[in-house]
């Protein structure tokens, strides 16, 4: 206000005084170019504006009209917006006025001042790429052409081709992340046809060991972790995912395809169990279960998650500065935000049995067989429905207060049909508190469904890892008096079992699971069950209490309901909860109330005691039934819920509302798509022509090669991403991908086949002084290999290979105090393997989100709290004290030496050699033999053979070059 | 030949003492940036501080009965705190409409500037005239793994540096053979925001803390394997070098002069760190004053090991204290973390004051939030509480003696001077010599900085 009246003021003392006319080159173009051309000219347009040039700026100027000149309203800070300049010192009250006054006058800008630009061009990734033409016309491959044209302009020449030994070794670690064998050079070296490349490519992308390596590509981007983040960081089981990435890439399917299905798979017809599978990639969101949470707040963080990833993975958009406020420097929009959050707000947090082929096969045939046995019973009793009980009593569903302090920091959520839906924490004990809000007068017997919701573990309506349940106790009070239960009913009775190990409470207690009976008898022990085992555990259940006085409301009495819950482990900060998912209570005051029977034939022939044989059979064949993995998948609502934007990205700030729609700067959706859903998003995302997403693809890929991207910000192609190097092959590179089917195969073919590749990593201190970072390619690519394959790389070299591919995660050696308070924050099982599953490549070690493998850690790898495209790649003496004393490279050192003097050869310059070259590819040179001969001799002094012999394998798989791609 | 050896005597020399954090050099976009990315740096302007240590007691503490002195909390103990004060108020377990509970403990004035303080830190109470009292510290995170994200990092999300990873970014290292920033880990559990309290986020790795442990190695993977003994290692060491020197002259790649180096840093440490824990170095007098015991882990020997860091050059050491979180067992937790702690943070202040380091080293006290005047369960416990809490601060720049901020008589909400956790780290980072605004990192195309887009230097609290 006060620089409002101020402003005023000079202008009227402007005017009093007569100000001369203003001189914009003099006056108004140095303010302009201090205070506004930072992000409103040649460079930068934020909001599609510039202010360099005559024709551009006159958008928001209107001569003649100060006060309705957009310029002058935002440098004064008049009207809604935000004051200009953004995030700067505002002019000062002498500038604005200057400034107004040129307006005033005419805003007379005279000719050949400033840029000639009349229009903002829109960025270069924002425009959908078209094939340029290759320079120099016809070429073997035209990345050769791009870069060698780029190189020509520059006066510079391309590299040699590097040793065979050493191009071998660098394509094999850039198909499979694993070193060639020394048979494999050997083969190379010998074959001498030209097309001895060729069949080397086409070998390695044949490889299964192709999936792994590529797969961790996309898992880093995937955020991809085995447990669940926060402070629980409890395990979970997504190596079906996992899995599913790696066999994808191996079988190339279509990158379209691959986004399509991992976004949208739940939603295409006839979706398989791979096709929900891949939605995994949304899911891998962290979920924090810590006591006391707002389970809606970690569904929003999960979905900004969700969001980033895909801005990341997919587009090479920053999207989610757009979470908070309109984006700066993109063209996207607050509302865009959310309008793009809206296509995936409409999912549950669900996950789903999933079976292996194997046990696919069995699933099915077990099924079949039932079915066989059942619809022969079903034919010898074609009116079995007519005998089925039918309810009599009338229940009225109870919508009771949850007393929070009794929930043990779990959320009971209400739900419409008056159920409440168990979120959030998971105590593993715990008595909840349900008072009835205006008990009915008379009260004869208590209903207690347990129902299924996609939200819970396989469906529930438990909350164990298998979505089953217990109920340890059912009480009644009046007032604080005690209400007896006579009797219970349910519809399923299992006959008694002890606890699974993984709900084991320290105590010596023999806990169990029963008839419905254990849930009335007053003992800790004893609990209702509910598990029938796999196949049949996911189903609705109820039980029935029947009181043995009715309650008659006196006034004022308060009803309240225990439900205890006392079946669960010690540790409630692991999956040891045993919890009731989804309870719904009702009462009735009529008399002899029974649970209801499921309504099902399956059921119902279990009453039918002719049948006790088929029975049986029939129990016996569910018990052969494959448990399966649990896997996290995307469910969509059959509601819409409703998608607000969130002023500042709180939720509990929502603003309008908004529908699922893109933003104006991308492609349009197609036409006719009215109420566009998460498969036409995921269509949209991959349409020809989507700007980003076959460049940010191609540019990931060139970056894994390379070493940098085209483009070197690879999560960033919007306006403050760094230009690209090789702007033309870029796109020539993004067309080719979309053109050749997304063919990720094709894409890796058409790089390494390229000279540009091929070149020797060698760098004259020239070069390197003139193109450090190696941009223009002017040599081959020579960097330290990621975190996995430095693992991969001492396994293989040594012959320790456990080369299995795919299945869950394995635990290789690590220290056990990180995994135990106070390093972790509760404990954690780390199962060493002690059998070879401790040598499985580097992609299979379970990674934990908040204790990440120290090995892995230490070498820059992504812990999957977010989505990652492009590591950090460090060089530390952490690094050098893993590679010299972590316990799996000296097994590997070892192996390594003893695999040696087995097969090494007659003399100990032989055994060097073989040794050499399983770490390198390459013989050493006269130089490096005679070095390790010295070693070797010294060693041989103080220790026995196979030690000194180790000594010298610990060397080799410490040299810079055995953990480098040159 | 000529001109590859030239290179290698040329990156040998520009790396000289290469640090513990080179970064390949294809990480460094523009190319010819230096390749140590924790060589010393300079800040904005001239530092009070140039060291952290931070105290972060995990699990949140009850300020009402450590330093946030309530009568008027005892005198409506067991009464509703009024409807109007908790509109709006989200609690993590209770129903907001819990009875009051009055502060379980007695307070005393202590020192010049009369600072009450619980009768449970009888050592913290004999320094308040060196340190400075926050008690209008507010947060917007009532859950522990958000809320320490937020402290450590800015925001509740994952995936953004700490703010040691900040300063380490900011300022480099002045230790040659040992990690910028060192974490420790003590007490019940470990911190609820896991290793990402201390991560790096976006920035390089090498500016993610580093967690050392006062038992067994204390680096991973410090110690040589069983059957090499230290001769073999340098023999070997020696050997490498020459190997990977021969590859460096063949191939020119001065990413090979690093990697050379950081095996001889490696090596080097392996002498430095032993020594570094070896606590039996200390005078009695001084294990007597943090309550230290030699091989017996525990939060007062973590302090004792972090003044030793200090003292080498380590820029940033953070212990965390994972024990705070008294929704139960008010009385008797409390007490025991007292115990474990109060002593040995206030030595640690003393100790820097004698050695003359307080003066440029920074020390923090403090957890992720408060904890609610009301009550959880029947009289023992306080859920969490994000609007009011205490924290307190000394050395670097700091102003002694001083007592900031008040919240109202409940202990509720802060009713002056309030110190949002941005408005912090804004003043740390002042004092470090940074404007906050301007120690940002361009990722995914915009600058980030550890404020995000808030916080004020917070003047009242500077010397």
């Amino acid at each position: 206000m006060q620089r409002g009246c101020l402003v005023a003021l000079m202008l009227s003392l402007g005017v009093a005084k007569g100000v001369e006319k203003s001189d914009f080159v003099h006056d108004i173009a140095p303010i302009l170019a201090r205070s506004c051309q930072s992000c409103h000219g040649a460079k930068m347009q934020m909001g599609g504006l510039r202010l360099d040039a005559r024709a551009a700026a006159m958008k928001v100027i209107r001569p003649g009209d100060a006060d309705s000149s957009e310029l002058y309203k935002r440098i004064a800070g008049i009207g809604p917006q935000a004051r200009m300049p953004m995030g700067g010192k505002p002019l000062s009250a002498a500038e604005i006025a200057l400034i107004r006054n040129w307006i005033a006058e005419g805003a007379v800008w005279p000719d050949g001042v400033g840029a000639v630009a009349a229009e903002v061009k829109p960025h270069w990734a924002y425009v959908a790429p078209r094939r340029p033409a290759v320079p120099g016309g016809k070429s073997a491959n035209p990345i050769d052409a791009f870069v060698q044209a780029r190189l020509a302009k520059e006066g510079l020449r391309p590299s040699g081709a590097a040793e065979k030994a050493t191009l071998l070794r660098r394509l094999s670690l850039d198909l499979t992340g694993l070193p060639p064998a020394v048979a494999e050079v050997d083969a190379f070296l010998a074959d001498k046809s030209p097309r001895a490349y060729a069949r080397q490519v086409e070998r390695l992308l044949a490889s299964p060991h192709y999936g792994e390596k590529w797969g961790r590509w996309w898992l880093d981007a995937a955020r991809y972790a085995d447990s669940d983040g926060y402070e629980k960081d409890k395990q979970r089981q997504v190596w079906f995912f996992r899995d599913w990435v790696m066999q994808s890439l191996n079988r190339d399917l279509p990158y379209d395809r691959f986004l399509i299905e991992q976004i949208a798979g739940d939603l295409l017809p006839n979706a398989t169990q791979d096709q929900r599978v891949a939605t995994g990639f949304l899911r891998n969101s962290m979920i924090n279960e810590e006591g006391g949470i707002d389970p809606e707040q970690f569904r929003m963080e999960a979905m900004f998650d969700r969001m980033d990833a895909l801005g990341k993975a997919v587009l090479g958009v920053t999207v989610n500065c757009a979470q908070c406020h309109t984006h700066k420097y993109d063209p996207i929009k607050h509302d865009d935000y959310y309008r793009l959050f809206a296509f995936l707000n409409n999912t549950y947090e669900s996950s789903i049995a999933v079976y292996t082929p194997a046990e696919q096969v069995k699933r099915a045939q077990i099924l079949a067989q039932i079915a066989a046995i059942e619809s022969d019973l079903q034919k010898r009793m074609p009116n079995w429905a007519d005998s089925v009980r039918q309810e009599k009593t009338r229940w009225t569903v109870m919508r009771p207060d949850v007393d929070d302090i009794s929930t043990g920091g779990q959320r009971y959520l209400p739900q419409e049909d008056g159920s409440l839906l168990a979120a959030g924490y998971a105590p593993t004990k715990h008595t909840v508190k349900l008072t009835l809000k205006d008990p009915p007068a008379r009260i004869t017997a208590f209903r207690l469904e347990l129902l299924n919701h996609p939200d819970l573990p396989m469906g529930g309506p438990g909350r164990s890892l298998d979505g089953t349940g217990a109920l340890t106790e059912f009480e009644v009070q009046v007032g604080s008096a005690k209400v007896k239960v006579a009797s219970a009913t349910a519809d399923i009775r299992l006959p008694e079992k002890e606890l699974a190990a993984i709900f084991f409470d320290k105590s010596k207690k023999r806990r169990v699971t029963g008839p419905i009976e254990y849930a009335i008898d007053g003992k800790d022990e004893t609990a209702w069950g509910i598990d029938v085992g796999p196949g049949r555990q996911n189903v609705p259940r109820q039980a029935v209490f029947v009181l043995e006085k009715p309650i008659e409301a006196a006034a004022g009495a308060t009803v309240t309901v225990l439900i205890k819950q006392n079946h669960g482990g010690w540790n409630s900060d692991d999956n040891q909860n045993n919890n009731l998912g989804r309870v719904r209570l009702s009462v009735t005051s009529d008399e002899g109330a029974v649970a209801a029977q499921q309504q099902s034939f399956s059921n119902w022939r279990t009453t039918v005691p002719e049948w006790a044989a088929e029975n049986s059979r029939i129990d016996a064949l569910w018990k052969e039934y494959p448990a399966g993995t649990s896997q996290l998948v995307m469910a969509e609502r059959e509601s819409r819920r409703p998608t607000h934007v969130l002023e500042r990205g709180d939720f509990l700030q929502p603003k309008n509302l908004v529908t699922p729609g893109v933003p104006a700067f991308l492609n349009p959706l197609p036409a006719g798509v009215t109420q566009p859903t998460r498969l036409d998003f995921a269509r949209w995302l991959t349409a020809r022509e989507a700007p980003t997403t076959a460049r940010a693809a191609v540019n990931r890929v060139w970056q894994a090669y390379f070493g940098t991207g085209l483009t070197a910000t690879s999560e960033d192609l919007g306006r403050q991403g760094e230009p690209p190097s090789h702007p033309e092959l870029l796109d020539w590179l993004a067309v080719e991908f979309m053109e050749r089917g997304w063919s990720l195969k094709q894409l890796h073919r058409q790089i390494v086949t390229s000279d540009t590749y091929r070149q020797s990593s060698n760098v004259t201190a020239e070069l390197l002084e003139r193109d450090p970072a190696n941009r223009l390619l002017a040599r081959g690519p020579r960097f330290r290999v990621e975190a996995e394959s430095v693992r991969d790389i001492a396994l293989a070299a040594s012959g320790l290979l456990n080369p299995q591919v795919g299945g869950p995660s394995v635990y290789p050696p690590a220290p056990d105090f990180l995994f135990q308070p106070p390093v972790s924050y509760g404990p954690k099982n780390w199962n060493e393997n002690k059998d070879d599953q401790r040598y499985r490549r580097a992609l299979y070690t379970f990674r934990y989100r908040s204790v990440p493998y120290p090995m892995l850690q230490t070498f820059d790898a992504p812990n999957g709290d977010a989505s990652c495209v492009r590591r950090s790649r460090s060089n530390t003496p952490l690094q050098a004290l893993t590679t010299l004393n972590e316990p799996l490279f000296l097994e590997a050192a070892r192996a390594l030496a003893e695999r040696t003097l087995r097969d090494g050869g007659p003399s100990d310059a032989a055994r060097i050699g073989y040794a050499f070259r399983r770490c390198v590819a390459r013989a050493p040179t006269d130089a490096e033999l005679a070095e390790l001969m010295a070693l070797l001799k010294q060693q041989q002094a103080r220790l026995d053979r196979t030690q000194a012999w180790t000594m010298l394998a610990r060397v080799l798989l410490n040299l810079d070059e055995t953990i480098t791609k040159e | 030949m000529a001109t590859k050896a030239d290179i290698t005597r040329r990156w040998f020399f520009e790396q000289c003492g290469v640090g513990l954090g080179a970064i390949a050099l294809s990480d460094l976009l523009q190319g010819a940036a230096p390749v140590d990315a924790l060589a010393p740096k300079k800040p904005h302007f001239a530092p009070k501080a140039k060291r952290v240590v931070f105290l972060f007691m995990a699990g949140a503490p009850s300020h009402l009965e450590l330093f946030d002195y309530k009568p008027q909390l005892q005198k409506f103990d067991g009464t509703l705190p009024p409807a109007d004060l908790l509109k709006g108020y989200r609690a993590a377990f209770i129903n907001p409409s819990s009875k009051l509970l009055g502060p379980r403990f007695q307070f005393a004035q202590h020192g010049q500037n009369g600072a009450w303080v619980s009768e449970l830190l009888p050592h913290t109470a004999g320094i308040v005239d060196d340190i400075a009292i926050v008690k209008s510290m507010a947060t917007d995170a009532f859950n522990h793994a958000p809320g320490q994200l937020l402290m450590n990092t800015g925001t509740m999300q994952f995936g953004r540096p700490s703010f040691g990873a900040w300063v380490t970014y900011g300022l480099g290292c002045e230790s040659r053979d040992l990690p910028a920033f060192v974490v420790f880990s003590s007490g019940s559990k470990g911190p609820s925001g896991g290793n990402s309290c201390w991560g790096s986020g976006f920035l390089p790795t090498v500016y993610q803390g580093v967690q050392l442990r006062g038992s067994g190695d204390p680096v991973l993977y410090l110690s040589n394997p069983a059957g090499v003994d230290k001769q073999t290692q340098r023999e070997s060491l020696d050997s490498l070098r020459r190997l990977n020197e021969m590859r460096l002259a063949a191939t020119g790649d001065p990413e090979i002069a690093t990697r050379i180096n950081s095996f001889e840093m490696a090596f080097r440490m392996q002498d430095s760190a032993p020594e570094l824990m070896d606590l039996n170095r200390e005078t009695k007098a001084t294990l007597e004053l943090y309550g230290a015991e030699p091989g017996k882990p525990s939060f007062a020997n973590n302090c004792l090991y972090a003044r030793r860091l200090l003292e080498r050059g380590v820029r940033f050491v953070q212990l965390y204290h994972e024990a705070w979180d008294q929704h139960g067992n008010l009385v008797k937790d409390l007490k025991k973390n007292c115990l474990d702690t109060d002593r040995a943070c206030a030595a640690l202040v003393k100790d820097l004051k004698q050695r003359g380091m307080l003066e440029d080293t920074l020390v923090i006290w403090g957890g992720e939030f408060g904890r609610t005047p009301m009550v959880q369960g029947g009289s023992d416990g306080r859920d969490h509480h994000p609007n009011a809490f205490t924290m307190w601060m000394a050395g670097g720049g700091i102003k002694p003696g001083l007592v900031l901020g008040e919240s109202d008589e409940l202990g509720f909400n802060v009713v002056k001077d309030r110190v949002h956790v941005h408005d912090l780290n804004a003043t740390l980072l002042h004092l470090l010599g940074f404007d906050h605004t301007h120690l940002t990192y361009k990722f995914q195309g915009r600058p980030f900085r550890l404020t995000d887009v808030h916080g004020e230097v917070v003047r009242g609290l500077l010397a």
